[in-house]
């Protein structure tokens, strides 16, 4: 199997007034049609690495890497225009907190349609089936309503079903959710992740699901990234996390607690600067 | 989540919920006027000018005065002054003015079109220019387009507007004879021209004398231009940070992770966002101009509103400038009410509140 998405030393530095900050220091990695998750502290850049893939970089920053290519085709290499064709169409991305991510004064069915209209000539009657389709694929039970519905008006948990429809309605090929549950309330956190995980799984889509949760990332994605300070310093298949070698891993897993054991004191992370060398 | 509701009944609570606003709209307006109409009563009653003394002048036998008092209703109780006071203010009777000998009524019907046609112009051309211009600005910041916006809303702050207009006369009506000097219409049109609306523009148009038309434009075109720089740099300043502030939302980078192009995230996500504030800057500045263009209406010899009432003032004459006032407040407040509705049309968040 040839890989969705190669990633051979992506960097992304910001200028700033007191120097350069290296928010992702030459991450390599490549995506089959699987889930791959990436981990770690907050700061250790994985929403940059993800944002670098789909090319929402802010414009100040600078990005170089020695491979960036999605099927085939050099991201850094095509034009601004043929990235923007890409967005939406045939890589995704779905953002944190819907409260944020969805335009507030749009109905959320007219930013489902506007997907798909940018990216495929289909009539606004089609467009409106087909993003009502979408929104019973993600488990929306009144789909006719929320249609016209406007984000302020649904619960997070509806919201990011939103979310998910309109960035899946032009049927991507790869998806980048970054902590797609992480705003949501805990019980709704597992039906968000379960329409995710068999949209994925149906459409044979690769799957980046960034988070800092380990726990989360080992028991949904097939392999799993740890990033410590823009680097990744371990990559392993989920179900081998026990054999994490990295310190760093290890001290992770070490965080999580268990049930029925007490841990007193708590455990800190180790941070040693070698590992970020 | 609010569980299953049919359409229909989401459609009338949204109907009832529009009505019991507009009703509280309706409530907080006419507190507001009524609040207008004792101020000004109040004004009218403490101030050192004896509303008799302004009629007869200060030669006229006691009995006369008396009568004349009596005749005002200047002596019965407040409260019932104050009633027969707010009567006649609904139903537009103002009193005469002393100076024009009208009734207040008639010179405002012809002064607040002028004012209302300069000042609608001057903001139409402060949102058509300003709006795209802070759009831009905000876009590409620290652009040359930037630094314009800023040097223009500069200008608008620290130069006087009757220092621009006499600025503006000597270059483009005594030099370049561009435009035409300080008045309405030229003296011809003055006696000839039958106004229906009191909008030259419009009514010129509505009967096709373009002639009429066209020199009412070399009128207004100076004055109103005069407004809309100023407007324009209020506007596009405020467009600026305004757009700044949406640019920044997580919707936005959404998106673009769809893949919409740069023209529609700008003009169709965030300047439409950005929309909601607007009315109320834009509102604002309209209040602005039809209350606030005295030193223009001077400067051009336009006879607004801003002038009866300088005027007014200046010759004592109460009567007219407590109508004026009142008349101003009522479009202020009809104003401010206009932009709360459009506000709430376009944030859907409003609705359901
Ligand atoms: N616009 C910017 N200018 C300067 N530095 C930035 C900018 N955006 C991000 N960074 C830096 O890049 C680094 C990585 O940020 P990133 O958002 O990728 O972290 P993250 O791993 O996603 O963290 P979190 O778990 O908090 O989301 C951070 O240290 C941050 O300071
Ligand atoms: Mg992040």
């Amino acid at each position: 199997m040839s890989a969705l998405l190669d990633v051979e030393d992506l960097r992304v530095t910001f200028p700033t007034r007191t120097g350069l900050i290296e928010a992702v220091r030459g991450v390599s990695f490549s995506l089959g049609r699987e889930r791959l998750g990436i981990v770690g502290e907050s700061g250790s850049g994985k929403s940059q690495t993800g944002r670098a893939i789909m090319g929402l970089t802010p414009p100040q920053a600078r990005i170089s890497a020695r491979k960036l290519a999605f099927d085939g085709i050099d991201l850094l290499g095509i034009s601004p225009r043929e990235r923007r064709s890409l967005r939406g169409n045939r890589i995704a991305m779905i953002l944190q907190d819907p409260k944020y991510s969805l335009d507030p004064v749009m109905s959320i069915g007219r930013q489902i349609v506007e997907t798909l209209r940018t990216h495929e000539k289909v009539s606004k009657a089609e467009a409106r089936e087909r993003a009502l389709a979408m929104l019973e694929a993600v488990q929306i039970r009144d789909p006719k309503r929320v249609f016209d519905l406007h984000p302020h008006e649904v619960s997070g948990g509806m919201g990011q079903r939103a979310m998910i429809a309109m960035m899946l309605i032009a049927g991507p090929e790869m998806m980048i959710a970054d902590e797609p549950t992480s705003a949501l309330d805990v019980t709704v956190q597992l039906d968000v992740l379960g329409i995710l995980d068999r949209l994925v799984s149906e459409r044979g889509m690769g799957l980046i699901f960034i988070s800092h949760d380990l726990r989360l990332v080992s028991s949904f994605c097939d392999r799993v990234i740890v990033m410590y300070a823009g680097k990744v310093v371990e990559q392993l298949k989920a179900s081998e996390l026990g054999q994490a070698q990295h310190p760093y891993t290890r001290g992770l897993l070490n965080c999580m607690p268990r049930i029925g054991f007490e841990r007193h004191p708590l455990p800190v992370l180790d941070r040693k600067p070698e590992w970020a060398a | 989540m609010s569980a299953v509701e049919n359409e229909s009944g989401r459609g009338s609570a949204r109907a009832v919920a529009l009505a019991s606003s507009l009703g509280r709209f309706l409530v907080i307006a006419i507190t507001t006027y009524l609040g207008l109409l004792a101020v000004t009563f109040f004004i009218g009653r403490v101030i050192p000018i004896d509303p008799v003394l302004a009629v007869l002048g200060d030669r006229a036998p006691a009995n006369v005065v008396e009568r004349t008092r009596r005749e005002m209703g200047l002596d019965l109780p407040l409260v019932e002054q104050f009633y027969i006071y707010v009567k006649n203010a609904l139903s537009g009777d103002f009193g005469t003015s002393v100076l024009t000998t009208n009734p207040v009524m008639t010179d405002i019907r012809r002064a607040l079109p002028a004012t209302t046609e300069l000042a609608t112009l001057g903001t139409l051309i402060g949102a058509l220019f300003g709006v795209p211009l802070g759009v831009l600005a905000a876009v590409r910041r620290g652009s040359i387009i930037d630094q314009v916006v800023r040097v223009i809303g500069l200008i608008g702050y620290s130069v006087p507007i009757f220092w621009l207009g006499l600025l503006g006369l000597v270059l483009f009506y005594a030099k370049l004879q561009w435009v035409a000097f300080p008045a309405r219409l030229d003296v011809v049109y003055e006696y000839t021209f039958t106004p229906i609306t009191g909008f030259y523009l419009l009514d010129a148009a509505m009967q096709g004398q373009w002639d009429v038309f066209w020199d009412a434009f070399r009128h207004i075109i100076l004055p109103a231009s005069l407004l809309g720089y100023f407007s324009l740099a209020y506007i596009s300043r405020m467009t600026r940070s305004f757009m700044l502030n949406e640019l920044a939302q997580e919707y936005i980078v959404a998106a673009r992770a769809k893949g919409l192009s740069e023209t529609r995230i700008i003009w169709g996500h965030a300047l439409r966002n950005a929309a909601v504030p607007m009315v109320t800057v834009i509102a604002l500045s309209y209040a602005g101009l039809l209350e606030g263009s005295v030193l223009t209406e001077t400067v051009f010899s336009w006879p607004g509103i801003g002038l009866y009432i300088t005027n007014s003032l200046q010759n004592a004459d109460m009567n007219a400038v407590l109508g004026g006032t009142i008349v101003i407040g009522s479009v202020f407040i009809g104003i401010n009410l206009l932009s709360d509705l459009l506000y709430r049309v376009l944030d859907p968040r409003t609705k359901s509140a």
